[in-house]
């Protein structure tokens, strides 16, 4: 303790009880800035009035308090209707293919043994961990009319379908199938792995017991396996879905741009249109449809947490 | 229950099949020596020689690595400092609105989080004239923002199994929190800083949305250049840009793994030699 007399009070206050505040108020502080300041800027601005001033905004002139006006054209608009509705069925279909195949990957990565599994896990985070520009990119060369890929799947259709619907080749780029496709691509990783995570920690011996007892293996997944992993599924498709559902990058390099998605008329809005607040009215309508995903994901990683330091202690 | 469950070894070899295939023939297509990307006019490492003489690429480069060195840092720091206080304090003010702040960033959707920002940083212009230009300055604070709040969630969830009874005994042999948390916590949770600060790192060399709002004129980085580059079409430059990307991290990966796994092996032999000697 003689080292105590030397110590600054600074650091004395520091050791003793400094430091909690000091960790939780740094980011705490950063965050409310870096973060939630923004958001609350969003949810202001959308009920500013554009104008073309530098920033191109004000509040007050015609409408004293709030503009309304931008919530109105959403609906008035059939673009952002339509959009939603492309966005949000993109989305729900790439996560639905996601659990599809998905699941059963996960499912398997249970079965192998250790060594495999380490090597097969590093295989699924890999691709996460390359670029995820230079992946939806890998796409765009294989999707083209004449690549080997598309003259691949196009013979396939030629040799299925009767000769008279036969095609050269099968108009891929563009089109909401590349969307889903590649977005199933890109966040596969984002499925298989709460799913592992998930299934790994299941009991074995519930299912062994289930096939002592007669059950067949399709009845014990569906009876056993199946309703355990719910929070995993949960998790899983909320990481596809919600991020899915505000895309920007693969709708602007292989979807449709006669028929946008969501996040691509949120930044064209903001940077084409330059009308801070239309875009904002838009962000925040997405936010408003993310709500429940939102909550519903919150809720169930906040349950895990609490099972897992149950666990733990 | 030995049955060989082969359903789900067939999709595993399928997924695995659509993860590496698209990768594969970007590689492949970057040896191609016809201009036009999608059709074989045979082998060439011109885009290579091309690509490596672009000093616009390299320049581009450089610049991501500078900000994803300090936003990684930066994050690395917060994420960990929210991560603990996450984990270790059970109670404080506001508890609910921060463990809401460091969920929220990773599911929203890119494009709010790069507008709010971009209107953030407009305004704090406006109002307090700092930071003055966009560039370097506001990229790194939104790669900052966004990137901490992963590494915030592999410290949590490391700290969370981590056994608490160590840090209680150290404490009931008198040692004081804080020499708890230097001494004994922070080294526990080291390889999840490290693997935090790697993950920080990728986050922020990989962003395109944020950056694309947040940038000022001048200041382009690598996945700026590409996609301003991809969004006109498929170019052989940019499947060696690929294929570098891939080599590299897939390297990497390989050996950060094999480090890894050595080590993982030493702890469990230790384990078990630690075991052997207690019972002998």
């Amino acid at each position: 303790m003689a080292e105590a007399h030397r110590d600054t009070p600074l650091q004395r206050w520091f050791n003793r009880k400094g430091w909690i505040n000091v960790t939780i108020a740094t980011p705490y502080i950063w965050l409310i800035f870096f973060f939630l300041l923004p958001f609350v800027i969003v949810l202001a601005m959308s009920f500013a009035t554009r104008t073309p001033t530098a920033p191109p905004f004000s509040f007050g002139g015609e409408y004293p308090l709030l503009n309304t006006d931008h919530y109105a054209r959403l609906f008035q608009d059939d673009l952002y209707i339509r959009a939603y509705l492309i966005s949000i069925t993109n989305a729900g279909f790439a996560t639905v293919m996601c659990l599809l195949v998905g699941y059963p990957m996960a499912l398997g990565l249970t079965r192998v043994s250790k060594s495999w599994r380490n090597v097969l896990l590093m295989l699924v985070i890999l691709p996460f961990w390359t670029s995820f520009l230079l992946r939806v990119y890998a796409w765009m060369g294989l999707m083209g009319s004449n690549s080997w890929f598309n003259k691949l799947v196009t013979g396939a259709y030629n040799w299925v379908v009767p000769s008279d619907w036969a095609l050269r080749y099968i108009p891929m780029m563009n089109t909401n199938f590349a969307v889903v496709l590649v977005t199933v691509y890109s966040y596969l990783p984002f499925m298989i792995l709460p799913l592992f995570a998930n299934l790994e920690k299941l009991d074995r011996t519930l299912d062994e017991a289930a096939m002592d007892l007669g059950s067949r293996p399709a009845r014990v997944f569906f009876d056993v396996t199946l309703p355990l992993s719910v929070p995993g599924i949960i998790a899983g498709s909320m990481l596809v879905f919600i991020p899915a559902s505000g895309e920007l990058i693969i709708p602007s390099l292989v979807g449709s741009s006669s028929r946008p998605m969501i996040g691509r008329v949120i930044a064209d809005e903001f940077t084409s249109a330059r009308s801070w607040p239309m875009a904002s009215a838009v962000a925040v309508a997405l936010l408003v449809l993310l709500v429940v995903p939102l909550m519903l994901y919150t809720y169930y990683e906040g349950k895990s947490h609490e099972k897992a330091k149950e666990e733990a202690s | 229950m030995n049955r060989r469950p082969v359903f789900l070894i067939t999709m595993l070899c399928f997924g695995f099949a659509f993860f590496y295939i698209p990768i594969l023939s970007m590689m492949v297509y970057s040896f191609n020596a016809s201009r036009l990307a999608t059709v074989w006019g045979g082998f060439s490492t011109k885009w290579y020689v091309s690509l490596l003489s672009n000093r616009q690429v390299l320049k581009a480069a450089v610049l991501s690595l500078q900000i994803a060195v300090v936003s990684a840092t930066m994050a690395t720091i917060l994420g960990t400092m929210a991560g603990i206080a996450l984990a270790r304090f059970k109670r404080f003010r506001g508890r609910t609105l921060f463990s809401g702040l460091v969920t929220a960033p990773l599911v929203m959707p890119e494009v709010i989080t790069g507008i709010a920002s971009l209107m953030l940083f407009i305004l704090m212009a406006e109002w307090i004239g700092w930071p003055s230009q966009r560039g370097f300055t506001t990229v790194t604070l939104a790669h900052i923002t966004f990137s901490m709040v992963f590494v915030t969630t592999i410290i949590h969830s490391r700290l969370v199994q981590a056994d608490e009874a160590i840090e209680e005994a150290a404490m009931d042999l008198g040692s004081r929190p804080w020499q708890v948390m230097k001494d004994i916590t922070l080294p526990v949770i080291s390889p999840a800083i490290l693997s935090g600060w790697l993950l920080a790192f990728t986050i922020s060399l990989d962003d395109v949305v944020i950056t694309n709002f947040t940038t000022g004129p001048g200041t382009t980085t690598l996945p700026i250049l590409i996609w301003s580059k991809v969004k006109l079409g498929v170019t052989p430059d940019i499947n060696a840009l690929a294929t570098i990307t891939v080599c590299i991290v897939g390297i990497g990966v390989a050996i950060a793994g094999w480090i890894l796994n050595r080590g993982e092996k030493r702890r469990d032999r230790d384990a078990q030699l630690a075991y052997q000697a207690n019972e002998g």
